[in-house]
């Protein structure tokens, strides 16, 4: 059912989700998934010319991981808001964990919610993306 | 090309289908294992009519046309030197598999940094399913690089 709201504090976090290192298979596959076909996450041809070494991750495959590591903490039924910013590419071999931490508890519109900062970040602790989730809890 | 002009601008309203087999395909390429998402018996055990729609899934759906970046090739946008900058969601109603989408979107915003050598687009869509029933807000902002 999910944590209890007078059980949790600010400072808490959540069960961290390590992901694989990112395979090209994973792109492919995100690709047909997402709806996402721009090439830059797959050929690296067209990825080169626009002046890359290789492709890169899609943001919204590591935004969904992040939403597995909420859904695996709370219900998603509980999820009121998520957003991120893509701070930096996500490149092919890198293993990325998600982090969250509850950075403030609040009540709005009479429900008691959470304010869960996120991030996901590669082995050496450089920063992918930030964001944040309200989670209501009961 | 993009500029403030553009903010305002409204597109189309159009419509998509949410598939369980889309989403167990995304579940597979996100990594989802749990049954609540992959398997239709178990999803309906937990409480749901289907399979559940993962949290940033109404974006995979909105894609769901035939060429879903023409907005911005038609702005005159290169997708060479586009970048996705942040995504956002409000949420009021599940989503689950079997439920018909409509997106209703316009441009919400437009800036650049960087002395005109990012430019910043928010396009704002609200999402509603068959029955009228508002499921989420989607913000979503790219950046084009070389303005």
């Amino acid at each position: 059912m999910g944590p209890a709201f007078d059980a949790i504090n600010v400072g808490d976090t959540l069960p961290p989700l390590a992901l694989p290192p990112v395979s090209r298979t994973t792109l492919a596959l995100f690709a047909g998934a997402s709806g996402d076909h721009n090439p830059i996450h797959v050929d690296i041809d067209f990825a080169r010319a626009a002046g890359m070494l290789d492709v890169f991750a899609h943001g919204m495959l590591s935004m969904a991981w992040l939403g597995r590591l909420l859904t695996n903490w709370a219900p998603q039924r509980n999820l009121r808001e998520f957003s991120v910013r893509f701070n930096a590419m996500t490149h092919v071999g890198e293993r990325i964990v998600c982090t969250g931490r509850v950075a403030d508890k609040l009540e709005r519109d009479g429900e008691r919610l959470v304010r869960i900062a996120l991030e996901t970040a590669n082995e050496a602790g450089e920063v992918k993306l930030s964001g944040e989730a309200l989670v209501a809890l009961p | 090309m993009i500029d403030r002009s553009c903010i305002g601008r409204t597109f189309p309203a159009h419509s998509a289908d949410v598939e369980a087999g889309r989403l167990r395909l995304f579940a597979k390429a996100t990594g989802e294992t749990r049954p609540e998402y992959v398997d239709e018996d178990a999803a309906r055990a937990a409480g749901h009519p289907g399979l559940p729609a993962p949290p940033t899934f109404a974006v995979t759906v909105f894609l769901d046309v035939p060429d879903p970046f023409a907005w911005l090739t038609e702005l005159g946008v290169d997708l060479r030197q586009l970048l996705h900058a942040a995504q956002g969601f409000r949420y009021f109603a599940p989503i689950h598999a079997g439920d018909r989408l409509t997106f209703a979107s316009r441009i919400g915003n437009v800036f650049q940094k960087k002395g005109g050598e990012l430019t910043f687009v928010t396009r704002e869509t609200e999402v509603t399913n068959q029955r009228g029933v508002r499921v989420a807000d989607v913000r979503t902002t790219i950046v084009i690089r070389g303005g």
